[in-house]
């Protein structure tokens, strides 16, 4: 049997790449799969630790995070096709309206 | 037997993921997270939860995913993206990767160095069905909530012709 740390290495892991991918990408699409990436460690580690506790509470937190994670990504994508429209760029470079 | 299937596919995960930093064409991007989320599916069904492997190839792998194609094609982006210039960038962030793994690492290290190897999980998910409409009932509710409103959102937010 796999150890329960074995799997937490693994989300820490992809919750690092997550994170790396956001800060080195500069298309919001990408960024915004990259901030999936994190959700999705964020799930592996619970399910990781909530084998050896003998509880199924682990998966319905994951249910959870899919549904908020499908959420997100519904409004995040209607925002950046917002974006996409009146710019014509989705390019972290080009939106620099805030900057002053 | 457990470690070869645990290994394959956290080594398919983790590989797309970092194709995914290296990549620079979205669509592609979008395929190697497709490829990222059925593997870890298949790492949640090592982990003995099965409707959470179903629940990750069916609605991430799958409808998510696909979302996020249909608005690629949206974009309709036909020139590559240039060539990513700022180093130093690349370099503060792979510095502050650095510092989180060994912060998730330790942090992971303290949490399980109490926990026994244990009972496994309950595998029947009727036990996992009652524990949603029992200990979760405001949880659940509140998602359906949450989705209608993200529908609305995304109606009023996208629904809108150019000219208003």
């Amino acid at each position: 049997m796999i150890p329960p740390a074995a799997f937490f290495i693994l989300a820490a892991l992809l919750f690092v790449l997550g994170v790396v991918a956001f800060f080195v990408k500069k298309d919001l699409l990408t960024q915004f799969m990259a901030v999936e990436v994190m959700l999705n460690a964020g799930n592996l580690a619970f399910l990781a630790l909530s084998r050896p506790a003998g509880r199924p509470d682990g998966q319905a937190v994951v249910l959870f995070v899919i549904t908020v994670a499908a959420a997100e990504a519904v409004i995040g994508l209607a925002i950046i096709v917002l974006v996409f429209r009146q710019r014509k760029s989705i390019r972290t470079d080009d939106l620099k309206g805030l900057k002053g | 037997m457990a470690w070869i299937v645990f290994l394959t596919l956290s080594f398919l995960c983790v590989g797309a993921v970092v194709a995914m930093i290296v990549s620079r064409n979205q669509a592609h991007n979008a395929l190697f997270l497709v490829l990222a989320f059925a593997s870890l599916g298949g790492l949640f069904g090592l982990l003995d939860a099965p409707f959470a492997a179903a629940a990750q190839v069916l609605v991430y792998a799958g409808a998510i995913m696909v979302l996020f194609l249909f608005a690629i094609m949206m974009f309709n982006l036909r020139r590559p993206e240039p060539p990513e210039k700022k180093r130093l960038r690349t370099v503060l962030a792979a510095g502050l990767g650095f510092v989180l793994l060994l912060e998730l690492v330790l942090a992971g290290y303290r949490a399980l160095s109490g926990a026994s190897a244990g009972v496994p999980a309950g595998r029947d998910l009727a036990h996992l069905g009652r524990l949603l409409f029992t200990d979760y009932l405001y949880a659940f509710e509140i998602t359906s909530l949450l989705i209608l409103a993200a529908l609305v959102g995304a109606l009023a937010l996208a629904g809108k012709r150019e000219g208003d």
